[in-house]
């Protein structure tokens, strides 16, 4: 397991993506650890009267060459509204890296990466780490409509990359599981990795498994210690209860209890 | 100016500094060994431990409260011998830290059978008694709240028990002096107070409970002020020594348990927050003795000025 830290970063820039998203850039103070794609965050939340937890945050992006992580964070309740008024030159701190990424070994030679809503934010390192090894990335992202697609352009510098859209604003009409990539092409690839809400991930789980393809899917619950000790994130695994946060995030489909 | 942090709190267990971590909210210490060095805590409660597994509750098991969080885990471990074989090998290499194991059952058979099999341990100078959790069906929290029950479990224990027996205690009662009394004359060596309390939270747009169990256990610093006034009141009413717990936060938290009545305290909750926040208590309070000429952490237990 990599080595765990708790770090005061600096908020390098706090860029507003659409009405709902920030993509959170933070600045190490000396030099980054090794982080994992796939792995989270513990971002520390000013303890108000609706805040008092940290927030799990999955790690988006980093940049060793200037000692940047960056987040990309959806603003759904009162502490991720907090981290969209974060200025420059903030002091955050992040308790990091923690669970256990994707398997890069496990992914083959072709694997496609499917996010669904901000889903999509771990897969951006993931295809970038795999990229880098040489193997071919593929992107399927689903969202309601056309602006609930983020940072389609930094993905497309690492693969090749289809959307759907609920409404059909903008590619095929529909949820990941209409696009043809899934329903007639699936054998094209050797695995899915996948990080969206759970019914998403359920429905691709069943494809991958009807086409006997490896899939690994990134759960998400509510935390509270993000390190395995509190037992607060648990998912039925054929193993029992076990911790989102320690044991996973990212879990092969076969371990949970989803059948 | 020499400055004696250590505590000693009865039977064989002395600690070095007056800061533990509470059962359930620092797994078995090591999952901390990155962020701080673990050996210099007083002392670390491991996971409630029970005689078979136990799965425990459904999820969802956390809701954010004010200033707070309400939990019901259940007790979720792999029960007391998978402890001996597999987990406390682990524990030993702690040697200036104390390691307590807490133990839970939900009938007194099985708090005598957990008890028995944790005084094999050499490298386990006390359990603490968990006679106070309020997430599980049967047994836990319903041994606290009569002094008749909490009595003939910690008699029950005792015969068995050979080292040292604190006893933890729930504040979901009406009197938890009467309790603390009725424990001590069963032959506790000390209380710890107070446990989570019972408490609620509710998803209005849902029209649900937020957590699976509808009521679940209170903690962090919401719970503070009623943590405090308890300590106070079985200071009053005990002569073995307390170890106070509820929502400490800081070293300052901390000494005011100390001046409250306690001998020692426990970190909990807040370990979720910052992994950190134990060895700061621990610096703190050695400043706060430097400041007001304190050599002894004994001096402070009580001290409040009325």
């Amino acid at each position: 397991m990599l080595k765990r830290f708790t770090t005061d970063f600096t908020v390098e820039q706090n860029e507003s993506i659409g009405v709902d998203y920030i993509l959170l850039k933070l600045k190490h103070p000396t030099t980054l650890p090794d982080m994992a794609p796939g792995q989270f965050v513990e971002v520390r939340i000013p303890d108000t009267s609706g805040t008092f937890l940290r927030r799990p945050i999955s790690i988006h992006d980093v940049n060793y060459g200037d000692n940047t992580i960056s987040l990309l964070i959806r603003k759904v309740g009162n502490g991720t509204n907090l981290l969209g008024k974060l200025k420059k030159s903030d002091i955050v701190n992040l308790v990091y890296p923690l669970g256990n990424g994707f398997n890069l070994d496990k992914a083959g030679s072709k694997p496609l990466l499917i996010g669904g809503g901000v889903g999509i934010a771990p897969l951006m390192l993931l295809g970038r780490s795999l990229k880098s090894r040489g193997t071919e990335v593929s992107y399927l992202f689903g969202a309601r409509s056309a602006d609930g697609l983020l940072r389609i352009d930094a993905y497309k510098e690492i693969g090749k990359v289809e959307v759907t859209t609920e409404d059909g604003s903008v590619g095929t009409k529909g949820f990941v599981s209409d696009h043809n990539w899934l329903k007639d092409n699936i054998n094209q690839f050797t695995s899915l990795l996948v990080c969206g809400p759970t019914p998403m991930m359920k429905v691709v789980a069943k494809a991958a498994k009807a086409a006997s393809i490896p899939c690994y899917v990134s759960l998400e619950n509510k935390m509270a210690c993000g390190i395995g000790v509190c037992l607060c994130c648990v998912t039925e695994t054929k193993d029992g209860h076990r911790c989102v946060c320690s044991d996973g995030p990212v879990f092969e489909v076969n371990d949970l209890n989803w059948d | 100016m020499n400055i004696d942090l250590s505590v000693d709190l009865g039977k064989g267990l002395v600690l070095n500094n007056p800061v533990m971590t509470a059962s359930g909210t620092f797994g078995y210490g090591y999952e901390y060994d990155d962020f701080i060095d673990v050996d210099s805590l007083g002392g670390i409660i491991v996971k409630g431990t029970t005689l078979k597994p136990r799965q425990g509750n459904a999820y969802p098991r956390l809701a954010e409260t004010p200033h707070g969080i309400i939990n019901a885990v259940g007790l979720q471990n792999k029960g007391v011998d998978y402890f001996c074989e597999n987990i406390n090998p682990k524990l030993k290499k702690y040697k200036s830290t104390k390691v307590l194991v807490n133990v839970s059952g939900s009938c007194v058979d099985d708090y005598v059978a957990t008890a028995e099999r944790i005084n094999e341990l050499d490298n386990i100078p006390a359990i603490e008694l968990n006679i106070s959790c309020p997430n599980v069906k049967e047994g836990g929290m319903g041994f606290g709240t009569s002094c008749e029950s909490a009595s003939n479990v910690v008699k029950a224990v005792r015969e068995v028990y050979k080292k040292h027996l604190m006893v933890k205690l729930t504040p979901n009662v009406t009197s938890i002096a009467d309790i603390a009394k009725a424990v001590e004359q069963a032959g506790a060596d000390s209380v710890s107070l107070i446990n989570t309390l019972l408490g609620m939270a509710i998803d209005a747009e849902r029209r649900r409970p937020v957590i699976s169990t509808v009521t679940g256990g209170l903690s962090g610093p919401a719970v503070k002020p009623v943590a405090l006034r308890m300590v106070w009141q079985v200071s009053k009413a005990v002569s073995i020594p307390i170890v106070g717990l509820g929502g400490i936060a800081s070293a300052t938290d901390a000494v005011e348990f100390l001046l409250a009545g306690a001998s020692a305290v426990q970190i909990g909750t807040a370990n979720f927050i910052d992994p950190t926040i134990s060895i700061q208590v621990v610096n703190g309070i050695q400043d706060y003795m430097i400041r007001h000429n304190f050599t002894s952490v004994s001096e402070i237990t009580g001290g409040l000025l009325v």
